[in-house]
């Protein structure tokens, strides 16, 4: 069973309170910070707990905010961004919702380490009962006296406010995020420069994610260097994944990284096997965007390696037979599901929260739907195979922002992995109407390789 | 000797001095002929314009003098600075070639290529760039996007159905107007221009929306369906105007002017944008002061036929034919 350094106290009841969270050694970094920590002291704490963005792309934090450009006079900036969309993630969700004083106070201690005093949780528009939760939480915050004014005699000035968005997937990535913040269409914006140098309001801004900032805490509390033993290499501490599909108990659970994905998916404490008895078909392991990884490469990568739940053992073998960690977003297939009508469903999400800023993705999206569309529903050429794959290919890199990379991932794997049963909706319109194609064998993978 | 404060950047082989901050795609420019890359929402006197279309994307083979490191993504050059000793490949890269290839054939899946009937044909950017860059036939068979034209003001009709959402028009109505009335509504490929519920612009300078579009999504009403535009003679001609320098074009049917432009260069942007009264209000020839014949660089897909050699290789239809 993995350490728990953020869910912790997360079953207590009350715990979403101020007076049980604090009984609970709730906003000891916070003391700790302000009163025996200069910022600088704090940055160098979270480089040596190696922690790494846990939105999706894992940059590391302390570089992050390291590249924080810090002119005199001008106020800078540290952005939450909840606006947690992929599909497959919800673990934000589930740490704002029961433990909200955890992320007010990751939010205080990060700001302090950044030199901000005035911070912003960006919250996802369909999160509006969560954003209650917040708000009352970070009203009690300020009864207490953790935010505002002069923070428990300190000196440190610190305001928090959360901010709806109207329900929009770009909002997530943080140019479209800052644009939609400052009150404009969320239209991602181009880089450089980046937020680091020109960010909110055209000031210096660091944009972490709601589990990044919530890590800050135990790192502070207990000291970079504790929190870099737990994990292998570069992947460090624990991480939240959010476990859905055909598996006994979906949730979210709090890992260790460097846990193997067999023990992920069959151990008994996290996702409980396979729903009932079924076999493992595929894997989604961090969030719609990232490839899919058919089931002879979800416990072994290709090189008979064991598969772990880190940045650099799921990112083994590139696109070609690895996937990413990305945002821990964790879909598991049974042989009874579908992989056509799965990219289809991904690719209906992408086309319709693409911006529409930038052409290839605007157009391409909604392409790749359609073809898709039609494989699905037995209206497919054999030739619809190497457009989509082409589509892809003409979207992936072309683009502002990570959209158009994000569309066009789920569908390069598939076809890659999954060739024969898109050719199989083609060769067998009507059959495939009536049943699902089963599961892929490893034999086409090693003739494919060879 | 050369200045110091200049760098040095090579574009498709061809080296040229610039000032830093410069693009790479004003570097090219100022380098001139086919080593420029194709702009399709790029305005270089619109502040914020650029990035959209990605045609103008190219390949940076080396980074610079200090950090040789070939960029992994293709950049768009219109928003890309250059760094002292940077190698950019345009023309000569078939990565570049085969993404612009890519982008023509998206910018064109849910573009009605009515051609014949739009007023913008012949010096429809697009258009241009299909020629260039495209091919012949399309292997999208879905129905395309459609929307209503709207009348957008007393003189400009929005026909969205051929938008390519450049948003030059946004930025011109922001800059030069002071209340934000034209914007873009939705998102995705159901994005549209539009104005705020339908409400007329009304401004001196509106006009220019027309200028800047690219394609025929934005039209004079008043030359609506009045003339191809090859059959027209553009005039050079300046009238005083209290609002603007009244320098401007007109195109010319015998004595009668159909249209009044501003005036474009070589890559079709205006610099001196004029105001509604001398683009709508003024087709009469004894307001205007005629300088002389325009000189206009006829490369476009309408005078294919005065093509004798440079013909593109990959319009092999064209050749067979």
């Amino acid at each position: 069973m993995s350490r728990k350094l953020l869910l912790e106290n997360a079953h207590i009841e009350g715990i979403n309170t101020y007076d049980v969270y604090r009984k609970n050694g709730g906003y000891r970094s916070v003391e700790k910070a302000l009163k025996s920590m200069s910022p600088d002291d704090i940055l160098e704490e979270v480089k040596k707990s190696g922690l790494r963005g846990r939105g999706g792309a894992g940059f590391p934090t302390g570089m992050k905010w390291s590249f924080l450009a810090k002119p005199d006079g001008v106020p800078r900036h540290l952005v939450c961004n909840a606006d947690e969309s992929e599909p497959g993630t919800f673990k934000d969700r589930y740490l704002m919702e029961k433990i909200p004083h955890l992320l007010i106070e990751g939010m205080i201690v990060s700001s302090f380490a950044l030199g901000a005093n005035q911070s912003y949780i960006y919250i996802r528009g369909e999160y509006m009962y969560v954003l209650q939760i917040l708000e009352k939480a970070i009203k009690e915050a300020y009864d207490n006296g953790w935010l505002g004014k002069n923070i428990q005699g300190s000196g440190f000035d610190f305001d928090l406010a959360v901010t709806p968005g109207a329900g929009a997937y770009i909002c997530g990535e943080e140019t479209a995020l800052i644009e939609s913040l400052e009150g404009n269409r969320g239209n991602p914006r181009m880089k450089p420069p980046f937020p680091a140098v020109k960010g909110l309001w055209q000031r210096p801004t660091v944009v972490n994610n709601v589990e990044t900032i919530a890590a800050v805490v135990p790192i502070v509390n207990d000291g970079g260097d504790e929190y870099a033993k737990i994990g292998i290499g570069r992947s460090t501490g624990t991480k939240l994944i959010s476990a859905s599909g055909n598996i006994n108990k979906p949730g979210v659970y709090e890992i260790d990284l460097g846990l193997s994905v067999e023990e992920f998916i069959y151990g008994d404490d996290y996702c409980g096997g396979i729903k009932n008895g079924k076999k493992l078909k595929a894997c989604v392991p961090g969030g719609s965007s990232v490839p899919i990884l058919p089931h002879y490469l979800v416990c072994k990568t290709a090189e008979g390696n064991d598969r772990l739940m880190t940045y650099e053992s799921l990112s083994e073998g590139g696109f070609e037979t690895g996937s990413m960690l990305g945002s821990g977003g964790f879909i598991v297939y049974d042989e009874d599901q579908c992989i056509v009508r799965n990219t289809w469903n991904f690719a209906r999400f992408y086309h319709h929260e693409s911006c529409g800023q930038c052409s290839p993705c605007r157009e391409g999206t909604g392409w790749m739907k359609k073809v898709l569309h039609n494989l699905e529903h037995g209206k497919g050429k054999q030739e619809d195979i190497d457009l989509l794959w082409d589509i892809q290919s003409k979207i992936e890199g072309n683009t502002i922002c990570p959209l158009g990379d994000a569309a066009a991932w789920p569908v390069a794997a598939a076809i890659r992995h999954f060739r024969e049963e898109f050719e199989w909706h083609v060769k067998e319109p009507s059959l495939s109407q009536e049943k699902n194609y089963g599961l892929v064998t490893e034999k086409q993978f090693e003739t494919e390789t060879a | 000797m050369a200045d110091e404060n200049k760098i040095k950047v090579t574009i498709d082989g061809k080296s040229v001095e610039v000032d830093p901050g410069t693009t790479i795609l004003d570097a090219a420019r100022q380098v001139g002929g086919d080593v420029v890359p194709p702009a399709m929402c790029y305005y270089s006197s619109l502040e914020g314009s650029g990035g959209k279309c990605r045609t103008c994307l190219v390949q940076v083979t080396k980074g610079s003098e200090r950090d040789p490191r070939p960029m992994p993504k293709l950049v768009p050059s219109c928003s890309t600075a250059v760094m002292d000793g940077m190698e950019v490949s345009n023309k000569t890269s078939d990565r570049v070639l085969e993404a612009r290839k890519g982008v023509v054939e998206l910018l064109l899946i849910n573009h009605p290529l009515d051609c014949p009937v739009c007023d913008q044909a012949g010096e429809c950017h697009l258009q241009d760039l299909a020629f260039e860059h495209g091919v012949s036939q399309s292997r999208y068979d879905f129905k395309r996007r459609e929307f209503d034209k709207v009348d957008i003001g007393e003189y400009i009709k929005l026909h969205m159905t051929r938008c390519i959402l450049c948003y030059r028009c946004v930025y011109t109505a922001n800059q030069l107007t002071e209340n934000r009335e034209h914007g873009v509504l939705k998102r995705g490929d159901a994005a549209e221009i539009g104005t705020f519920i339908e409400k007329n612009l009304k401004n001196d300078f509106i006009g220019n929306v027309i200028d800047v579009c690219p394609v025929g999504a934005l039209t004079d009403k008043t030359f609506r369906f009045r003339s191809r535009v090859w059959y027209t003679k553009p005039m050079d001609a300046h009238r005083n105007c209290e609002k603007c320098s009244g320098k401007s074009v007109l195109w010319m049917v015998g004595d009668e002017v159909t249209r009044v432009t501003a005036r474009k260069d070589e890559y079709g942007e205006v610099k001196e944008f004029i105001c509604n009264d001398c683009r709508f209000d003024s087709k009469d020839v004894s307001k205007w002061t005629i300088e002389g014949p325009r000189k206009i660089k006829r490369h476009s897909v309408i005078s294919a036929n005065h093509y004798s050699k440079e013909i593109p290789k990959h319009t092999t239809l064209l050749n067979k034919a």
